[in-house]
C-alpha cells in the first residue's frame, strides 16, 4: 500500500502547512488583509499573457489569410484592443505586487515583533540554554526568509498557477486534442516533479547545514582568537575551516547542479510538447480539423506552460524552507513564558521596606529532581541576608525564585504577604532587583549603561551613584568619565570593571530588595570590601539578599541563610553558626585557611 | 597573466568589470566551458524561432494548403525540434553547472583567505574589529562577491543569443527586424535603469537587516539584564525602530520593483504585437512569408526572459563591488606579527625577563606603563594588583598574543619577538580569565590536536579537579560540550582549560584569575595539586606565574609582584611587601581588616 502511505503523508504534510498557515495569520492578521482583491488582480494580471497566443493565431487566421488578403485595419484594431489588454494587466500587476509586499511586510513585522518581546519572556533557562544565536535567527534570517518567500515565490507561484490554468483552457477552446497531446508530453516531467522536488529539497537541506558548520568553524579563529594564538593551534584552526569551506561548496555545487537539471528537464518536455503539437498538428491540419494559426498559438501556449513548470520546483522548495522557518517562529511564540506578567490586572505595591517569604518552596527543573526542598523562610525588612552553599546547593535557584525570574513548582513567594505571580511586573521589578554575576553591558557608553533601568535618570545622579559607591576615582581613571565607550559586551573594561558598573546601575535602580549573585567575583579583594560596606550603607531601610562565594560578605550579613542539597539546613548570625559546628562553620573554616593562608 | 587589479576610483560599473575580470582570471577553465555551454544555449534559442518559421513555411503549411503530408516531412519536424531541445538543455545544464562551480570556487578561495588573513593579523587589529563583522567579512561580503557569477555566463550567452537574433532576423526580414533592433535595446535599457533604482534600494533593505540582527544579538545576549530590571517592553520598543525601517524598505523595493517588472515583461508582447502589425504589412505587400512574421514574433516571446540576465549581471555589480571592498580591507590589512629563527631548546623552566614594558589599547591612555621584573626559573610568582590595573593586559604581552610599543619580554634571554612561529606555545600555557572552549570533545579541547595519551589527560585533569565531572559525563572525554562550552558550568570550564594547559607540561604557566568560577573548596585542591606537579616534578620544573587575589594562592608563591597603575610598584615575599607596601596590604588584608573591623563594631554595640 504504497500509494496510500504516500497519501498518508502527503497529508501530514499538508496538514502541517495548513496549521501554520492558520496559526501565523493569527499571529500577523494584516497577512490576509484584501487577499480576495489581491488574487482577483493576480488572475487580471495573468490575463496579459494568454493576450499574446491569442492575438498571433488570429492575425495568421483572420489577418494573413483573410478572405481579401491581409486584413490590415482588423490586424490594426486587434492590436489596439490587445495593447489596452497589455496595458490593463502592467496595472494589475503593479497593484498585486505592491498589495502583496505590503501586506505581508506588515505582518512579519508585527510577528517579528511579537516573537522579539516573546524571547525576553521566556523562562531564564530557556533562553539560557538555548544557543543565543538560534534565538536571533528566529527574529532575523527566518522571518526573512518567510519575507523573501511570499514576495518573489509566493508571487510567482500565484502567477504561475494562474498562467498554467489560463494557457490550459485556452489550449482546450483551440483544440482538445492538441491539448491533450501537450499534457502527455508533460506527463513524465509532472510525474517527476515531486521526486526532483523531494531531492531538491534534501540537497538544500544538506547545503544549509554545511552553512552552519562553516560558520561555526570560521567563527573559531575570531571568536577564540586568543586561545587560537596562545597555543599555536592555527594550523589545526585553518584545517579545520578549510574542510567545511570545501564542504559547502561540493554540497552547493551539487544542490546547483541538481536545479540545473531540472531546469533543463523542463526545457526537454516543452521541445517535445513543440514536436508533438507541430505532428499532431499537421495530421489535424490535413484532416481540417485545425488551422495554422491555432497550431503556431500552440508553439506560444507551450511556452507559458513549461515555465510555470520548470520554476515549479525551486519554488516549492523555497516554500518548504520558508514554512519550516515560519514555524520556527510561531514555534517560539507558542513557547509558554511560563513565568507570566500579570499586567494591568496585577497588584500594584507601595514603595518601602519589603518583607520576603517563601512558603513551603520546592522547585525542579522540567524533567529534573528537586533542586529546592520545603523552603519555608520569611525574611524581614532592613535586614542583610547573605546566602551561602556549595555550588548546586541551591542558592542561586533561591535568588531566581526571589526575583521572580522562575516560579516555584510548588509553593509560593510573598512579598509583602501578595504572591509575587500576583504582583505587576512594573512594579516588581521597580521593588526587586537583581545583580548577576554576569553584569552584561550593551555597546553604548558608561551612563547609557548605569541608565538603563531608568532612561530619565540625569547625569548628576550617576555621578552621585558612582561617588555613593566609593568609585569616584575609578570613574575619573576611565579617559571620558560617564561617556567612556564600553566597547561589544563591555570589554573594553576588565571584568571586574563591569561587575562594579553593574553594581552602579543597580544603585540607580533604586530598588527595596535588592538581590546580589556573586556580584563582585572578579573585584579585587580592597575593592570588593570598600564596594560591600557602601553598598550596606545605602541598604539601610532596605532589604539585601546576598549570594556569596566569599564568606566575607556573609561575616557581614545579619542573618546567614545556609543552603545543603537544596535544603536550608542552618540560619542565623554568621557568629552563632560559627558557634554550632555545622556545615557553615565547615564552609567558614575553608575561607578562613584561603584568606589568611600564609 | 598578472593579477587583474581593481582600481580603487572610478564608476562602480568600471570597477565591477574589473572585479569580474579577476573572476575569470582566477577561474579561466570553467569559465570558458560554462560561456561556450551558455553560447550553445543562446544559439539554439535563436534555432527555436528559425525552425518555427522554416516548418511554417516549408512543411505546416504546405501540408495544409494540399491536405496531405509525407513521413518525411513529419519526422524532419519532430528531429528538428528535438534536436534543438537536447542541444539547449545540454546548454542550459552546462552553463548553469559552470557557473555554480566558478561561483562556489571563488567563494571558496576567498572564503580560505579571509580566514588565513584573520590567523595572521595581531590580535590588535582583531580588537579593533567587531566580531560581527569579521564573520560577515569571511560569510555574506565573499558571497556578495560572487553572487554576479551565477548569471554571468548567461548574460554572455544572451549577448550571443542577441547577436544571432539579429543576424535571423535581418534574413527573415529587414523591417521586422528594425522593429527588434528598437525594442530589444529598449528592455535593455529598462533593465539598467530599474537595476540602478533597485540596488540602492536593495543595499539599504540588506543594511537594516544587519541593524535588526544586531539589536537582537545585543538584546538577546542581555536577557538576564533586561529580566531583572524590567526592561522588555523598552527592549521591544528599541527592535521595532529597525524593524519598522526594514519593513519600510522592503515595501520600497518591492514598489520599485512592482513599477519595472510590468514595463519589462509588456516591452517584448508590445513588440509582438509591432511586428505582427508591421508583417501583415510586408506579408500583403509579399515581402515576407508568414513564416517570418511567426519567426519573429516567436523570438521576441523566446528572448523577453533572458535578456533580464543582463540586468541582473549589471544589477550586481555594484553589491559585487560593496563586497569586493570590504573583504579587500581585511586581505590588504597590515600588520601581520613578524617572527624571527631562533628556537627554545632546554627543557628545564623558564626563565622571564620583562623591561621597560609600555603598552595601551587606546592612544593617550597606557595600560602598562614601564614595566620591569624578572622571574628565576622554577619560582612560582604571584602578581597581585587591585581591578583595572593592567594585569590581564600583561599576560597577553607575556605569551606574545600582543607585541609592547616600547620594552621588551625575554625567555631564557630570548626576545619573544626573536622566536619562530609556534616556538613560544611549546613552552609557555596561558590560562585566560575566561575559558573559552571549541565545540568539540572534552578530549579535543585538551588536546587541542596535539598528541596526547589518554593518561596524560586523565593526569592533567586530576590536578585541575575536572576528572570527577568528567567521568560522570555519558561519553567521558568524546563527550560534546556544544558551541563555546555552552554545556557546561563555568567552573567545569575553567577546570578543563586549565587541564589543556597543564597536559602540555609547558616551562612558563601563566593562570590570569584562572579559578574564579570555581568553589573555593575545589579551588584549594587544585593549588595544593599544582603545588605538587610544580615541586616534586624537579626534573621537569615548571615557572609559574599566577594572578590573584586570595591569600591561599598567593601562599603558592615564592614570591609576590604588586602591580598598580600598569608598573610593579613593589616586589618581594608576601611578609616583605606586608612590610614595605601600604597599598598591597590594603588589598590582601581586605577581608580579614573588614572582619576585624566588625568585630570592634560588635563589641562597641555590646559595650554600648
Amino acid at each position: 500500500m504504497s500509494a496510500g502511505e504516500a497519501t498518508r503523508l502527503d497529508h501530514g504534510d499538508d496538514a502541517g502547512g495548513l496549521a501554520t498557515l492558520r496559526q501565523g495569520l493569527r499571529i500577523s492578521p494584516e497577512l490576509a488583509q484584501g487577499w480576495l482583491v489581491t488574487a482577483l488582480l493576480a488572475l487580471t494580471m495573468t490575463g496579459g499573457r494568454i493576450v499574446i497566443p491569442i492575438a498571433v493565431q488570429q492575425t495568421i487566421d483572420k489577418g494573413l489569410s483573410g478572405p481579401g488578403g491581409p486584413d490590415m485595419s482588423f490586424v490594426a484594431w486587434m492590436c489596439a484592443v490587445c495593447a489596452a489588454g497589455i496595458l490593463v494587466t502592467a496595472g494589475a500587476s503593479y497593484l498585486t505586487t505592491v498589495r502583496l509586499a505590503v501586506n505581508s511586510e506588515r505582518g512579519l513585522a508585527t510577528m517579528r515583533l511579537k516573537a522579539f518581546r516573546h524571547v525576553h519572556d521566556l523562562p531564564v533557562l530557556t533562553q539560557s540554554t538555548e544557543r543565543r544565536g538560534a534565538l536571533v535567527s528566529r527574529v532575523t534570517s527566518d522571518v526573512d526568509t518567510v519575507s523573501q518567500f511570499l514576495q518573489f515565490g509566493g508571487f510567482i507561484f500565484l502567477v504561475s498557477i494562474g498562467q498554467m490554468l489560463l494557457a490550459t483552457v485556452v489550449m482546450f477552446v483551440y483544440s482538445w486534442q492538441l491539448a491533450l497531446v501537450v499534457l502527455i508530453c508533460f506527463l513524465p516531467l509532472f510525474a517527476s516533479l515531486r521526486a526532483l522536488q523531494r531531492r531538491m529539497s534534501d540537497a538544500y537541506g544538506v547545503v544549509r547545514s554545511k552553512v552552519g558548520e562553516m560558520l561555526s568553524a570560521i567563527a573559531e579563529p575570531v571568536v577564540g582568537a586568543q586561545v587560537v594564538r596562545a597555543y599555536s593551534i592555527e594550523g589545526r584552526t585553518q584545517a579545520r575551516i578549510d574542510g567545511s569551506v570545501d564542504d559547502y561548496r561540493r554540497t552547493a555545487t551539487s544542490a546547483q547542479t541538481l536545479t540545473g537539471i531540472t531546469f533543463s528537464i523542463g526545457g526537454l518536455a516543452a521541445g517535445l510538447a513543440n514536436a508533438g503539437v507541430l505532428t499532431a498538428g499537421v495530421l489535424l491540419g490535413v484532416d481540417g480539423q485545425a488551422t495554422l494559426g491555432e497550431i503556431l498559438a500552440f508553439m506560444f501556449l507551450v511556452a507559458l506552460f513549461s515555465d510555470p513548470v520548470q520554476i515549479a520546483t525551486q519554488v516549492l522548495t523555497d516554500a518548504q524552507s520558508a514554512f519550516a522557518g515560519w514555524r520556527r517562529v510561531l514555534g517560539v511564540i507558542a513557547t509558554p513564558a511560563d513565568v507570566v506578567d500579570p499586567g494591568e490586572s496585577g497588584v500594584t505595591q507601595a514603595r518601602g521596606p519589603i518583607t520576603v517569604e517563601f512558603a513551603d518552596v520546592d522547585f525542579a527543573y522540567p524533567d529534573g529532581d528537586l533542586v529546592l526542598r520545603d523552603v519555608d523562610v520569611q525574611l524581614q525588612p532592613h535586614r542583610r541576608v547573605a546566602v551561602v552553599g556549595e555550588t548546586g546547593s541551591g542558592k542561586t535557584t533561591f535568588a531566581k525564585l526571589l526575583t521572580r525570574l522562575m516560579d516555584p513548582t510548588s509553593g509560593a513567594v510573598l512579598l509583602d504577604g501578595v504572591d509575587a505571580r500576583e504582583i505587576s511586573f512594573a512594579s516588581l521589578r521597580e521593588r526587586v532587583v537583581m545583580v548577576p554575576q554576569d553584569g552584561y553591558l550593551f555597546d553604548a557608553s558608561l551612563a547609557e549603561n548605569v541608565r538603563f533601568g531608568r532612561p530619565e535618570v540625569t547625569d548628576a545622579e550617576l555621578l552621585a551613584a558612582f561617588e555613593s559607591l566609593g568609585l569616584t576615582d575609578w570613574l575619573e581613571s576611565l579617559p571620558d568619565g560617564l561617556n567612556s565607550p564600553v566597547g561589544q559586551r563591555g570589554e573594553s573594561l576588565s571584568a571586574g570593571e563591569r561587575q562594579l558598573v553593574a553594581l552602579a546601575r543597580a544603585n540607580i535602580a533604586d530598588p527595596d530588595l535588592l538581590v546580589l549573585d556573586e556580584a563582585t567575583s572578579a573585584v579585587d579583594p580592597g575593592t570588593e570590601v570598600r564596594v560591600n560596606a557602601a553598598l550596606e550603607r545605602l541598604m539601610t531601610g532596605r532589604t539585601s539578599v546576598t549570594i556569596a562565594h566569599r564568606l566575607s560578605t556573609a561575616e557581614a550579613a545579619d542573618e546567614v541563610l545556609v543552603f545543603d542539597n537544596g535544603e536550608i539546613v542552618e540560619r542565623g548570625p554568621h557568629a552563632e553558626l560559627v558557634a554550632a559546628g555545622g556545615v557553615y562553620s565547615r564552609l567558614h573554616q575553608s575561607w578562613i585557611a584561603q584568606r589568611s593562608a600564609l | 597573466m598578472p593579477v587583474p587589479k581593481v582600481p580603487d576610483k572610478g564608476s562602480v560599473t568600471r570597477r565591477g568589470f574589473a572585479v569580474l575580470r579577476v573572476a575569470v582570471w582566477e577561474e579561466p577553465w570553467v569559465f570558458a566551458l560554462s560561456v561556450a555551454a551558455s553560447m550553445l544555449y543562446g544559439a539554439m534559442t535563436v534555432a527555436d524561432g528559425w525552425a518555427l518559421g522554416w516548418a511554417t513555411d516549408h512543411v505546416i503549411r504546405p501540408a495544409l494548403e494540399r491536405g496531405d503530408t509525407t513521413f518525411g516531412a513529419i519526422a524532419a519536424l519532430v528531429s528538428l525540434f528535438l534536436g534543438i531541445a537536447i542541444l539547449r538543455a545540454i546548454g542550459v545544464i552546462g552553463r548553469r553547472i559552470g557557473a555554480g562551480v566558478m561561483q562556489f570556487r571563488l567563494q571558496a578561495t576567498y572564503r580560505r583567505r579571509v580566514t588565513r588573513q584573520y590567523q595572521k593579523l595581531p590580535l590588535e587589529w582583531h580588537h579593533q574589529h567587531p566580531t560581527g563583522q569579521l564573520l560577515s567579512n569571511a560569510n555574506a561580503d565573499v558571497e556578495s562577491i560572487w553572487f554576479v557569477i551565477a548569471p554571468l555566463p548567461m548574460a554572455i550567452g544572451v549577448l550571443a543569443m542577441l547577436a544571432f537574433a539579429t543576424v535571423a532576423m535581418f534574413m527573415a526580414d529587414v523591417w521586422l527586424a528594425l522593429v527588434g533592433c528598437l525594442v530589444f535595446p529598449l528592455v535593455f535599457v529598462a533593465n539598467v535603469i530599474f537595476q540602478r533604482i533597485l540596488q540602492p534600494l536593495a543595499t539599504r533593505a540588506q543594511q537594516l537587516r544587519a541593524d535588526v540582527s544586531e539589536v537582537a544579538h545585543e538584546s538577546f545576549d542581555g536577557a538576564l539584564v533586561v529580566k531583572t530590571l524590567g526592561r522588555e517592553a523598552a527592549e521591544t520598543e528599541r527592535f521595532r525602530a529597525p524593524t519598522y525601517a526594514l519593513r519600510d524598505a522592503n515595501i520600497a523595493v518591492n514598489k520599485a520593483r512592482g513599477m519595472f517588472d510590468p514595463v519589462i515583461d509588456a516591452l517584448p508582447r508590445v513588440g509582438v504585437l509591432i511586428v505582427l502589425l508591421v508583417g501583415v504589412g510586408r506579408v500583403r505587400s509579399g515581402a515576407a512569408d508568414a513564416g517570418d512574421v511567426v519567426q519573429v514574433a516567436f523570438l521576441f516571446t523566446l528572448i523577453g526572459f533572458p535578456i533580464r540576465a543582463l540586468g541582473w549581471v549589471l544589477g550586481e555589480l555594484p553589491r559585487s563591488v560593496v563586497g569586493w571592498d570590504r573583504v579587500q580591507r581585511v586581505l590588504t590589512a597590515d600588520g601581520g606579527m613578524e617572527y624571527g629563527e631562533q628556537r627554545l631548546t632546554t627543557t628545564a623552566a623558564a626563565r622571564l625577563d620583562v623591561s621597560g614594558l609600555r603598552f595601551g589599547y587606546l592612544p593617550g591612555r597606557d595600560v602598562l606603563n614601564g614595566m620591569d621584573f624578572a622571574v628565576e626559573p622554577g619560582r612560582t610568582v604571584a602578581v597581585v594588583g587591585p581591578t583595572g590595573a593592567g594585569k590581564s593586559t600583561m599576560t597577553t604581552l607575556l605569551t606574545r598574543l600582543v607585541d609592547p610599543e616600547e620594552g621588551s619580554v625575554q625567555i631564557d634571554g630570548t626576545d619573544l619577538r626573536e622566536l619562530a612561529r609556534g616556538e613560544l606555545a611549546g613552552s609557555v600555557a596561558l590560562v585566560a580569565q575566561t575559558a573559552f572552549l571549541f565545540d568539540d570533545s572534552i578530549r579535543g579541547n585538551i588536546t587541542l590536536g596535539g598528541d596526547y595519551t589518554d593518561d596524560d589527560i586523565w593526569e592533567a585533569l586530576r590536578i585541575a579537579q575536572g576528572d570527577g565531572f568528567v567521568k560522570a559525563l555519558p561519553e567521558g572525554l568524546d563527550t560534546k560540550v556544544g558551541e563555546r562550552g555552552t554545556t557546561l558550568s563555568g567552573g567545569q570550564r575553567q577546570r578543563i582549560a586549565l587541564a589543556r594547559a597543564l597536559v602540555r607540561r609547558p616551562r612558563l604557566l601563566i593562570l590570569d584569575d584562572a579559578t574564579s568560577a570555581v568553589d573555593p573548596q575545589v579551588e584549594a585542591r587544585i593549588l595544593a595539586g599544582l603545588r605538587a606537579v610544580v615541586h616534586e616534578d624537579a626534573g621537569a620544573a615548571t615557572t609559574v606565574l599566577v594572578i590573584a587575589y586570595r591569600k591561599a594562592t598567593i601562599s603558592l608563591a615564592d614570591e609576590v609582584l604588586f602591580l598598580d597603575e600598569g608598573r610593579i610598584t613593589a616586589q618581594g615575599t608576601h611578609t616583605e611587601l606586608q612590610e614595605t607596601s601600604a597599598a598591597y596590604r590594603d588589598l590582601v588584608d581586605a577581608y580579614e581588616k573588614d572582619a576585624e573591623r566588625r568585630q570592634e563594631e560588635d563589641l562597641d554595640e555590646v559595650s554600648a
